[in-house]
């Protein structure tokens, strides 16, 4: 690990007495993931507990973030960076600029809220500790997200949200509405995940790393570059799927779905804002053309009038949050498309503001669910008189959402008024300023409305009234403090938040920003009279209300959720034709495809080739015994296509083959290749033989006769091709082989003469690993394919199957019992005995794992699957899992000695009696290879050996319940 | 003359020939058993590939200077291997999708499961 930066940056004399840089960041990162981890073990422990781990890291990570406060804002460089994967670019590089802090402050600052609020919120018997452990996931994620700083891990962190938030919104997971709900978000922000992947490696690709300080500092490379308007259009979709911009607002409503005080944590500060932030982040890089402006600024717009306009009309509290939130991200996006440092300011500061009404909001309504029995506002009203708090609370954060002064979302909003006056658009200049007052006039009314029908005028439902009452103190300390932080921001906006609005904007716009001053009162300007215009329409909107909801029910509206589930199966459809129509069910027809495609590649190859079809190298003459095996071979390869349909003669001329083959490596010098053929030979015609039991003896012809022509002309040519190709390799000589190297250090290097054995044990001992690794893989698939058969279709048919072929009369004839088990202890000793030498001599742990396997077997067929696997200790599971993990922990050892992975040692001891002895660290890699073979081995032929039986023994037990539950 | 190369690369030839025509048959039987044949050739060519060498086996010795190419060998012992873990699954694929369907087909054309009487 590398670490860069941040190292010795003080001064010696200076004495610091708190925790260096690098570490506070990689806690302050991992801390939510720990805690998360944390919770998902003690899942069966009370919710205090759960809340508790959950409130204290949050606690505590805020502590860790406000401790780097003082150097982050005084403008030092607080980062720190580790080697990730530095070919691709990809550093764990995490910093704190004043951006990243604010974010922060708000994760773990409301995080910490929530999980108060939560823990009053959910009830003792609900799964608390998936919930806590999903939002310290989340929270991890988010805080990755402000955190990083290299754009690659952002990404990482950016999907990771996307994750953990389906899984919040989807928590009631026996609701459809909850399933269906974190589906769409999931669709939705993590398609526009993958899209912003695209855009974020192009700007890296362009700006020519993907470290972020130095892409914010390549503005000028990135828009002249060509590709500018592609990376712009694919990170604003990054950014507006996940901000809940129209045309992607819709999945927001549906999020709803969630426990209230996770809409409380992902709508106000965290999941939604992160596009927000993306924007902000980037603004130094992106913003500023054209382009930019004109799209993000139109956008922003028409979402912010777009989602007020809804929320004027929506009943569930939610969902009036809901829209008001897309509304009011709309806001923050036009703000920062307006490319201008003041409106970048201004943004900085309604995302403090929103971040306080919106969650204080959130969990109003979420008392009020929670106390009155239902969020629907046409059954609520004047709950001033029986929640007091929680309508002191709902009102004032209301107010701060509608920018009634002297409350914090008044001044946002004058900013916003007054900067959108210095915009034109489309040539426009009246366009912005208009539609924003609108809007503006449209959030007075939904703000009104949702305090003034919620907590005053006439109780519309006895029975909600009735059960309605203020909650516990624990529940209303969160609301109670950030109503207090969105009063605060009004009435002292300098003193609370000066300091960290002017860092932050600067972080933003990449230069000291402008001078500031938030303050209630700027004397008399356009902007208040918008405003003040905004308050007098907003406020007529209410008293109208009625007759404009009537008026609203009358038009048609677009069902964005219809839209996308019809959407949604548009594309499931396309996608079935396709597969249908790219894969056809017929396996012959895509067998055919390939291979032609072999054969066309050969001629090709052949075509372009130099020199002659034969080469240079001396040939040898073929002794008769050797003409007799090819004959042997030719002549079984025949009987087997022309009897195909008798498949036990079919196995019978197949094992043919094999042994031939064998006695080929026999002749060539391959003697671990014969013993390893012969030996595979064996278990692969058992298993056939085994497999053939179950399946139809004689079936029918199935091809016309032109088809096997057709085929036939393909394989003579596959045929000719591939035997020519050999021809043409085995009549050169070799071209300078790396052979030698194995050769020369064998003995020297690997401590071992057999120079196979020594290539597979350690010269590519790697390669090995991967491939017992496979086998194992395969092992465990076949298991698992076999264990079910007993269920369904399958097993429906394996119990009415019948013994078809003729049978010995005698099942387990003594003396294949008795012989078998006298060879057991002989083949076990064979087996350790080719194992023990395999470093040296032929042998090895592949093949004495085939061996002992064989020797096995023989004991399941003589004996019968009950009686051998009752005597059987160790499990075939255990054997692959064990033999995998002996070779990794080789390999693993040899680091620890500061060689490199799967490096091997080994020495001579001298015993008595014995003689010289060889110990290597590669014959416990072997022993590793023996395991995994021994136990893919009997996996895959034991279970299939006794399925039959085990399936005709469940129809039997079956059956007697049948007829016990008769009589 | 006949010469080792001349049967070995013939072998390879028929082997491959003998494969691809099973594996184009339309039942899950065969294309194992056309798998298995061409799984031979396969690895009977990668072998072929350390060139045909009589009576030098890859066992270091002082005394020798000569050897059989170790390397194919070697690459030729797992595959072999491999090729068991590979049919075996095949094979066990074929099973399950017999007992799941009741056919044996692999053709895309709908079951025809009579079996021919017994000759």
């Amino acid at each position: 690990m590398v670490m860069g930066r941040t190292k010795a940056v003080r001064p010696k004399d200076e004495f610091v007495p708190t925790m260096p840089i690098s570490l506070t960041l990689f806690i302050l990162a991992g801390l939510p993931f720990v805690a998360a981890l944390l919770i998902a073990v003690l899942a069966d422990r009370g919710k205090a507990i759960h809340a508790g781990i959950a409130a204290g890291a949050s606690a505590l990570g805020l502590a860790l973030a406000l401790s780097l406060a003082n150097q982050v804002l005084a403008g030092e460089s607080v980062a720190v960076s580790a080697a990730w994967v530095p070919a691709l670019g990809l550093d764990f590089s995490l910093m704190m600029d004043p951006l990243g802090l604010m974010f922060a402050g708000l994760i773990l600052g409301i995080g910490l809220l929530v999980m108060i609020f939560a823990h009053y919120y959910l009830a003792q018997g609900e799964a608390t500790g998936r919930f806590f452990a999903s939002l310290m996931l989340f929270q991890g994620s988010m805080l990755g997200i402000v955190l990083s700083g290299n754009v690659l891990l952002l990404l990482v962190f950016w999907e990771l949200t996307s994750l953990s938030s389906f899984l919040l919104i989807g928590f009631w997971r026996d609701k459809p509405e909850a399933r269906q709900g974190a589906r769409m978000a999931l669709a939705i922000t993590g398609g526009g995940g993958l899209v912003l992947i695209a855009g974020m490696i192009l700007l890296g690709v362009v700006a020519g790393s993907f470290d972020l300080m130095t892409i914010l500092q390549s503005a000028d490379v990135v828009q002249a570059s060509p590709l500018y308007p592609v990376i712009l259009g694919l990170i604003l979709i990054g950014c507006f799927t996940k901000s809940a911009q129209f045309p992607f607002h819709f999945w927001l409503p549906h999020a709803m779905a969630a426990p209230t005080p996770v809409s409380a944590y992902l709508h106000s500060a965290t999941m939604v804002k992160a596009g927000v932030f993306l924007l902000a982040r980037l603004w130094p890089v992106l913003a500023g053309t054209e382009l930019y402006t004109v799209v993000v600024t139109s956008v922003g717009l028409f979402t912010m009038l777009f989602g007020a306009w809804v929320a004027l009309f929506r009943h569930d509290l939610k969902a009036i949050l809901a829209y008001s939130t897309i509304s009011q991200l709309g806001l923050l996006v036009m703000l920062l498309g307006f490319s201008l440092e003041a409106a970048a300011i201004a943004a900085v500061l309604h995302i403090l503001n929103h971040a306080a009404f919106k969650a204080a909001l959130f969990m109003t309504a979420g008392i009020v669910d929670h106390e009155a029995g239902t969020r629907d506002i046409r059954h609520l009203g004047a709950l001033a008189k029986v929640m007091p708090v929680t309508a002191l609370v709902g009102t004032v954060a209301a107010l701060a959402m509608a920018g009634i002064p002297p409350l914090g979302g008044f001044i946002s909003k004058e900013m916003m008024l007054y900067e959108a006056l210095n915009i034109s658009l489309f040539g426009l200049p009246w366009l912005v300023p208009v539609v924003a007052t609108i809007a503006a006039t449209l959030s007075v009314g939904y703000s009104l409305r949702f305090a003034a029908h919620l907590f005053f005028g006439q109780p519309r439902d006895a029975e909600a009234h009735a059960r309605a009452h203020d909650p516990g103190t624990g529940m209303l300390a969160a609301p109670l403090i950030l109503m207090s932080i969105a009063v605060l921001l009004g009435l002292a906006p300098m003193l609370i938040a000066g300091t960290l609005v002017a860092s932050v904007a600067g972080a933003v716009i990449g230069a000291p920003a402008p001078e500031l001053d938030l303050s209630l009162w700027h004397g008399f300007n356009l902007a208040l009279g918008m405003s003040a215009l905004a308050v007098l329409v907003g406020a007529a909107l209410l008293w109208r209300h009625a007759a404009l909801l009537r008026s609203y029910a009358a038009m048609r509206h677009a069902d964005a959720k219809a839209l996308f589930e019809r959407a949604l199966t548009a594309t499931d459809l396309a996608v079935r034709r396709l597969v249908v129509a790219v894969h056809a069910p017929s396996l012959q027809r895509m067998v055919f495809a390939v291979f032609t495609v072999i054969v066309l590649l050969v001629v090709e190859g052949a075509s372009n080739g130099s020199g002659g079809f034969t080469g240079p190298r001396e040939l040898q003459q073929a002794p008769p015994i050797a003409v007799v095996a090819w004959l042997l071979l030719v002549a079984a390869t025949l009987a087997v296509l022309v009897e195909e349909r008798q498949r036990f003669r079919a196995l019978i001329y197949i094992s043919v083959i094999g042994i031939v083959i064998a006695l080929a490596f026999v002749r060539f010098s391959a003697p671990d290749l014969a013993l390893t053929q012969i030996s595979v030979e064996v278990v692969t015609i058992l298993l056939l033989l085994l497999a053939l039991n179950l399946l139809p003896k004689r079936p029918k012809l199935l091809s016309s006769p032109k088809r096997r022509w057709r085929d036939g002309v393909l394989s003579v040519l596959g045929g000719l091709g591939v035997g020519g190709a050999a021809w043409a390799m085995l009549t050169r000589n070799p071209n300078d082989p790396i052979s030698a190297f194995h050769l020369d250090n064998s003995y020297s290097g690997g401590g071992g003469t057999n120079v196979v054995n020594v290539t597979l044990v350690d010269f590519r001992a790697f390669d090995t690993m991967g491939e017992i690794i496979v086998l194992g893989i395969a092992g465990l698939v076949i298991y698992a394919l076999l264990d079910t058969t007993s269920r369904g279709a399958a097993g429906a048919r394996l119990r009415s199957w019948q013994e078809d072929m003729p049978h010995s009369p005698e099942s387990h004839p003594v003396m294949f019992v008795m012989s078998t088990r006298i060879l057991l202890p002989l083949v076990l000793v064979a087996g350790i005995f080719i194992f023990l030498r395999g470093h040296n001599e032929p042998g090895g742990g592949f093949i004495a794992g085939l061996v002992v396997a064989i020797a096995f077997l023989l004991q399941y067929l003589a004996s019968g699957f009950d009686w051998t696997d009752s005597r059987r200790r160790i499990g075939e599971h255990m054997l692959i899992g064990f033999g995998v993990l002996i070779a990794v922990f080789t390999g693993l050892g040899s680091l620890l000695f500061g060689a490199n992975f799967l490096s091997t040692a080994f020495d001579y001891f001298t015993l008595p009696l014995v003689g010289e002895l060889e110990l290597a660290t590669a014959m416990l890699f072997d022993l590793g290879v023996f395991s995994v073979v021994l136990g893919a081995v009997m996996l895959a032929l034991a279970q299939l050996s006794h399925i039959a039986k085990r399936a005709a023994r469940a129809h039997a037990a079956h059956e007697a319940e049948l007829e016990d539950k008769e009589s | 003359m006949i010469t080792l190369e001349f049967l070995v690369a013939s072998a390879i030839g028929v082997l491959v020939a003998g494969g691809i025509y099973l594996s184009l048959r339309g039942r899950t039987f065969q294309v194992v058993l056309g798998l298995t044949l061409f799984s031979y050739a396969v690895n009977l060519f990668l072998f072929a590939s350390g060139r045909l060498v009589v009576n030098r086996a890859p066992i270091w010795s002082k005394t020798v200077t000569e050897y059989a190419d170790p390397l194919p060998q070697a690459l030729v012992l797992t595959a072999i291997v491999i090729t068991f873990g590979m049919t075996a699954l095949a094979v066990i694929l074929m099973l399950r999708s017999f007992l799941e369907t009741g056919s044996d087909q692999v053709d895309g054309v709908p079951c025809d499961d009579a079996e021919d009487e017994p000759s």
